[in-house]
Parts: structure tokens; C-alpha cells; sequence
């Protein structure tokens, strides 16, 4: 049994859902390879030859690879395939992009958010926003699993894999890259952030998000995230959705302000170690998951924590 | 230029769906169906780009039971032209659902077959890509703009990191994401005119395609629930708590 997993990158360093992602390959059993598909891509080949449990890191460099479009790293691990039972990535977008079109091509079905590995090669994955866990057994010769990061634990440094560098084989070109509008943040990125700080419609503005939301955040060094009602109304970017079809995180610490606690969003997040809710409504469903809730116009209890927490640290 | 759009009846996005308790499956008993919301967003889309004059046809396509046609007089309600229901009384599997619609996409020739993101009730997010793979098309997932050229197609998408653009040359596959627009709700004389709009049943053996399973599904249950925890009284006990009790802080 040897599991194939395409690790997610940006060239210059390895993201952390990668080394989780090898947690999960690693309890499915046998040996880890990684692949690390990109250009000038070596610092991150490095990066993934030092997670433990790693026995190889395939290392394709090549210009066609730049910016992970769909139908060149599909190419690419097609051309792999044959010596791996397991082609597996972290569910990232840019895996959701890739892995269903590998499996098509190898007449296998996916097995999408993988959140749990048990024996006899079962897996279990949530459905209708994670109100349901599906236990499933894949009859195909081959698997293709797209795994939920937030899930596993990452997996330690320590490892000293060799790399063998691999080719992307000639393929029809079907898209092409024309821009990137990438999110500049000094803020921890979402998926590896210990704790969240998240706005809701009820923030009203962008301003606020600055003004009100953000120096929270920084006061707890906390990532930003956001609902879909606060994206869809231009207050924050797209990158920042918490929820079923946004981000899915677990954090230690999520704090929900003047978010109402639609499924939608509660699939994103209620895995989070500690929820907290800041909301006028009682009633709030969000409440129904909190493990503490303030009752209050969130204008006026956020400020008060902010200060309250930086009383706290100077003390 | 003809569009082909693939939409999916799924349970009502508003429903908090349970396990039956015998572990088999979802309890679907009296939850109410709907058209899955990213599928409105790509009929909208099509509905879109004919009335700028850019397409010609619109047809839309759903795999499912009888009932799947209430889905398929939405999508005609909104504005597409007509209608291919493909029976199927039992849950099919993306890579089922992309063979059939490579095959409805071999008969119709489309230059953009415009597919939902994701469905909500399975949460898979694979059909699309599946049959761009299948059709050997290029692919734009997760899309947030579309802009339709001389046979060729500039789509922004919703990537981890931001927005990412790429240019595709038709024919071609797009996944409709949330920022796409926001779905008109169909007009009443829309409504009446979809009831004469053709819907063609087809079964998946017109198609050659099985349905054969691949994933046994070995049990459905539902996740530990959380319970409420307290109400504090104010930021400062919030903080006392968070740091004493919690231990986050
Ligand atoms: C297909 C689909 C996919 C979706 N995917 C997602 C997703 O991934 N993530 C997501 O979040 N949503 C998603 N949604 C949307 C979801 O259903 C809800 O509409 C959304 O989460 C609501 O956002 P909200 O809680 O910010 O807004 P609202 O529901 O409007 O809630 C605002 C809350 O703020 C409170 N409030 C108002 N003023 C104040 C104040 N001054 N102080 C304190 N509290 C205040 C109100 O009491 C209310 O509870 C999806 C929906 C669909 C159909
Ligand atoms: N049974 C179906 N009938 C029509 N379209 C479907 C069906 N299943 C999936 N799709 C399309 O594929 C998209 C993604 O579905 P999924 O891969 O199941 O998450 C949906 O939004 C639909 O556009």
C-alpha cells in the first residue's frame, strides 16, 4: 500500500494542511509520498522531505506547472498513478480543483472531505453541512481522497526524505493563468490560526471590520474570518468564508460576533475547541452551540474584551 | 452558442436533514426539495448570457426521480428552453452523474456546460470537474465571473488564497460559485409559460451509462451534538472564564 498525496504549496514554503494530511495518509497505512507540483518549487520539496513519515518527495519544477491549473497537475499525477493505491491531497481549493478530475480519468470515485481513517479501508466524511457522517468503503482499484485538514493533527518534523525529481508529461493546454488577486494579510492564515475572531452582518461595514472587528483580533493574534452574509455584502473577501461551502476550521478558540449560527456556517466551525457568541438575540441559534455567550450589542461588548484582554496580558 | 446546465433536486437548504435511526441513510421523509442553490446560481448565469445576446439555447439537465421535473420547470421558469430528465430513482454517484452528462453533452453539442459548485446534500464537489475530465474540456471551478468572448472564456474564481483568473478556449466547463450573481426568482407568466417548455425523460440505460455503485455506504449516523454551554454576564467574566476555565486565554 503506497499513498500518493499532492501537497499544497507556494512554491517558496509547504502549508501546514500538508503535514496533516500526511497524519491521515499515515493511519490509512503503508508508505507517504509527497508531491510537490509547482515552479521553483524546490524550498518546498525541502520543507515536505522534513515531515515525518515521508519516505519520498516527488519534485516537479516545470513552467506548465506555475499555477496549479487543473488540467496539467491532473496530467501530471496521472502519469504517476500506476504505482500508487492511494492518490489523496489536502481539501484545498486547489485540490477540489485537481483530485476529481484524476479520478474521472482513473473511472474511480472521489471520497471528498475525509475526516476520519479506520480499518479495513473505511472512511468517514460529513454530508448535508455536517449533519451527517457517512461511513463508506470504496470498491475501486485505486482511491482518491481529498482530506479534510482541520480534522488531523499535523504530523511532526524530523523527516529526511530523499527527492527525485519527476517530469509533467505533454498534455493539451486547456486553460490558461491570466491574474492573481491575492489577500495580503499579516494576520495568521485561517486554516493553522489558534484562534478566530468572526463578523457577521451585523458588523454593517468594511470600516467596521477595520475598526471594530480587526483590533480584537490583533489584541488575541487571532485570524479573521467572516459569514457569508458579511462576504456576499462586500464587508470582508471571498477568502475569509467560514462555512459548508467556504473555509473549515478548528480552532482553540472561535469567537462568533453578530453571526446568526445558520447550519451553513455552524458546518464550518463547530468542530472549534471553545465557541464564544457575541449577539443581541437571545435567541440566536448560535447560542445553541456556544460554550459561552454574551448577550449585547457587539459595538460595545467588543471594545470592552478588547480591553479586557489587554488588561489581562499587562497584568 | 447553446449552454447546457446541469441542476440537481436536493433537500431544502433550510433543513436541518437527520439520520434515520437505523443507520441507513438520510431521513428524507416530508424534508422539502429544492433546486440546489449553487445550480440556481448557474441557471442564472445562462439566463444571463442569452439575454445579452451571447447564447442561444439553454438546456437543463437533471438526474433524478420523477420528482427531479418540479426542479427542471424551475430552471425553464427562470429562463432556460427546455428540459432532459434522466430517471433515476435511487442516489447516484457524481462520477455516474458526470458519465450521463458527457453523454448528454456528446448528443448536444454545448460550448459551456455550466454546473452548481457543489450539491449541498452530498457536499461533494466533484461533478464538474469530473465531466470536463471525461469530455477532455478545460475547467473553471468555483466561479466568481464569467466573460464570454469569441469562443473563448475568462473566468474569475474563488481560490484559498483570493480570486484567481485563468482564460479557457470553448468548449469548456464552469462551476458556479456563490458570487457569481443572485438568482431571479421566476415571474408568475414565466411560471405558466415553463409548463409548455419540452422536458424529454430519458432513463441512463438510453446512455449505455450504469449506476452501479462504488462506494458502499456502511453507515449514516449523525455527529456528537454540542451542548449550549453558559451565558456570562460581561466581557470581563468572559475573559475570567476563557483564561481559568477554558484555558484559551
Ligand atoms: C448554498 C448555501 C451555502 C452557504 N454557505 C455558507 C457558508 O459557507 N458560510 C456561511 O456563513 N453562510 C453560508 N450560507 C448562508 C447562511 O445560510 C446564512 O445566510 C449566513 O450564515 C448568515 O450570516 P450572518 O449570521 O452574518 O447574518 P444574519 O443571519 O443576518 O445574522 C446576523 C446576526 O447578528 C445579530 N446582530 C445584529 N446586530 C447586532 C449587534 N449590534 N450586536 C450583536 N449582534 C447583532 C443578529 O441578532 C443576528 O443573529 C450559505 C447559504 C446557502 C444557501
Ligand atoms: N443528479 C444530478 N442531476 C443534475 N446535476 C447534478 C446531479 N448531481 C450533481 N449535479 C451537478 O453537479 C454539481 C456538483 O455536484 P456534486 O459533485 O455532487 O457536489 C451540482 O451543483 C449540479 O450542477
Amino acid at each position: 500500500m503506497t499513498t500518493l498525496i499532492l501537497a499544497e504549496h507556494q512554491d517558496n514554503h509547504l502549508d501546514e494542511a500538508t503535514a496533516k494530511a500526511v497524519t491521515a495518509a499515515r493511519r490509512i497505512g503503508g508508505d507517504v509520498h509527497l508531491l510537490i507540483a509547482g515552479k521553483d518549487c524546490r524550498p518546498a520539496a525541502e520543507a515536505a522531505a522534513r515531515i515525518e513519515g515521508v519516505a519520498k518527495v516527488l519534485l516537479a519544477d516545470d513552467d506548465g506547472l506555475a499555477n496549479r491549473l487543473a488540467e496539467p497537475v491532473a496530467a501530471l499525477i496521472l502519469s504517476l498513478a500506476g504505482g500508487y493505491d492511494v492518490l489523496a491531497a489536502p481539501a484545498t481549493s486547489t485540490a477540489k480543483n485537481i483530485m476529481p478530475r484524476v479520478a474521472a480519468l482513473l473511472d474511480v470515485m472521489q471520497i471528498s472531505d475525509v475526516i476520519a481513517v479506520g480499518e479495513d479501508g473505511q472512511y468517514q466524511r460529513p454530508i448535508y453541512a455536517g449533519n451527517i457522517i457517512q461511513t463508506v468503503a470504496s470498491d475501486d482499484p485505486k482511491q482518491v481522497l481529498t482530506i479534510r485538514a482541520s480534522a488531523f493533527p499535523a504530523a511532526g518534523q524530523g523527516g529526511s526524505a530523499p527527492i527525485e525529481t519527476v517530469a509533467l508529461p505533454d498534455s493539451p493546454r486547456l486553460s490558461s493563468f491570466v491574474g492573481n488577486e491575492l489577500s495580503e494579510s499579516a494576520r495568521p492564515e485561517l486554516g493553522g490560526a489558534r484562534i478566530i475572531v468572526s463578523g457577521g452582518r451585523a458588523l454593517g461595514s468594511a470600516e467596521n471590520f477595520d475598526n471594530v472587528l480587526a483590533p480584537l483580533a490583533d489584541s488575541l493574534g487571532a485570524a479573521i474570518g467572516a459569514s457569508r452574509a458579511a462576504v456576499d455584502a462586500g464587508y470582508v473577501s471571498n477568502d475569509l468564508q467560514v462555512g459548508q461551502t467556504g473555509k473549515i476550521v478548528a480552532p482553540d478558540l472561535y469567537i462568533a460576533c453578530g453571526i446568526s449560527g445558520a447550519i451553513q456556517h455552524l458546518a464550518g466551525m463547530k468542530d472549534s475547541k471553545i465557541i464564544v457568541a457575541i449577539n443581541k438575540d437571545p435567541e440566536a441559534p448560535i447560542f445553541q452551540i456556544a460554550d459561552y455567550g454574551l448577550v449585547a450589542d457587539l459595538f460595545e461588548a467588543i471594545p470592552e474584551l478588547k480591553s479586557e484582554i489587554e488588561a489581562k496580558e499587562s497584568a | 452558442m447553446k449552454i447546457l446546465v446541469a441542476v440537481k433536486m436536493v433537500t431544502d437548504p433550510n433543513v436541518k436533514v437527520r439520520a434515520l435511526t437505523d443507520g441507513t441513510g438520510p431521513d428524507l421523509a416530508s424534508v422539502k426539495m429544492a433546486m440546489n442553490p449553487f445550480d440556481e446560481i448557474a441557471v442564472e448565469e445562462a439566463v444571463r448570457l442569452k439575454e445579452a445576446g451571447l447564447a442561444t439555447e439553454i438546456v437543463a439537465v437533471s438526474i433524478g426521480p420523477a420528482k427531479a421535473s418540479d426542479t427542471l420547470r424551475t430552471a425553464l421558469a427562470m429562463g432556460a428552453d427546455r428540459g432532459i430528465l434522466i430517471r433515476a430513482d435511487q442516489a447516484v454517484e457524481p462520477l455516474a452523474v458526470a458519465k450521463l452528462l458527457r453523454a448528454v453533452a456528446d448528443e448536444e453539442a454545448p460550448d459551456l456546460v455550466l454546473t452548481g459548485k457543489q450539491a449541498i446534500d452530498d457536499d461533494s464537489n466533484q461533478t464538474g470537474q469530473m465531466l470536463a475530465a471525461l469530455l477532455g474540456w478545460g475547467q473553471a471551478t468555483f466561479a466568481s465571473r464569467v466573460k464570454l468572448g469569441d469562443g473563448t472564456l475568462e473566468v474569475t474564481r474563488e481560490v484559498d488564497g483570493g480570486l484567481q483568473t485563468i482564460g479557457l478556449s470553448l468548449p469548456a466547463v464552469v462551476t458556479a460559485d456563490l458570487r457569481l450573481n443572485e438568482p431571479r426568482y421566476a415571474s408568475l407568466p414565466n411560471i405558466m409559460k415553463a409548463k409548455k417548455k419540452p422536458i424529454a425523460e430519458k432513463s441512463p440505460a438510453d446512455y449505455g451509462v450504469s449506476l452501479e455503485p462504488r462506494l458502499r455506504v456502511i453507515r449514516v449516523e449523525e455527529p456528537p451534538t454540542r451542548q449550549a454551554g453558559i451565558k456570562v454576564g460581561s466581557a470581563a467574566e468572559l475573559v475570567q472564564r476563557l483564561h481559568n476555565e477554558a484555558g484559551v486565554l
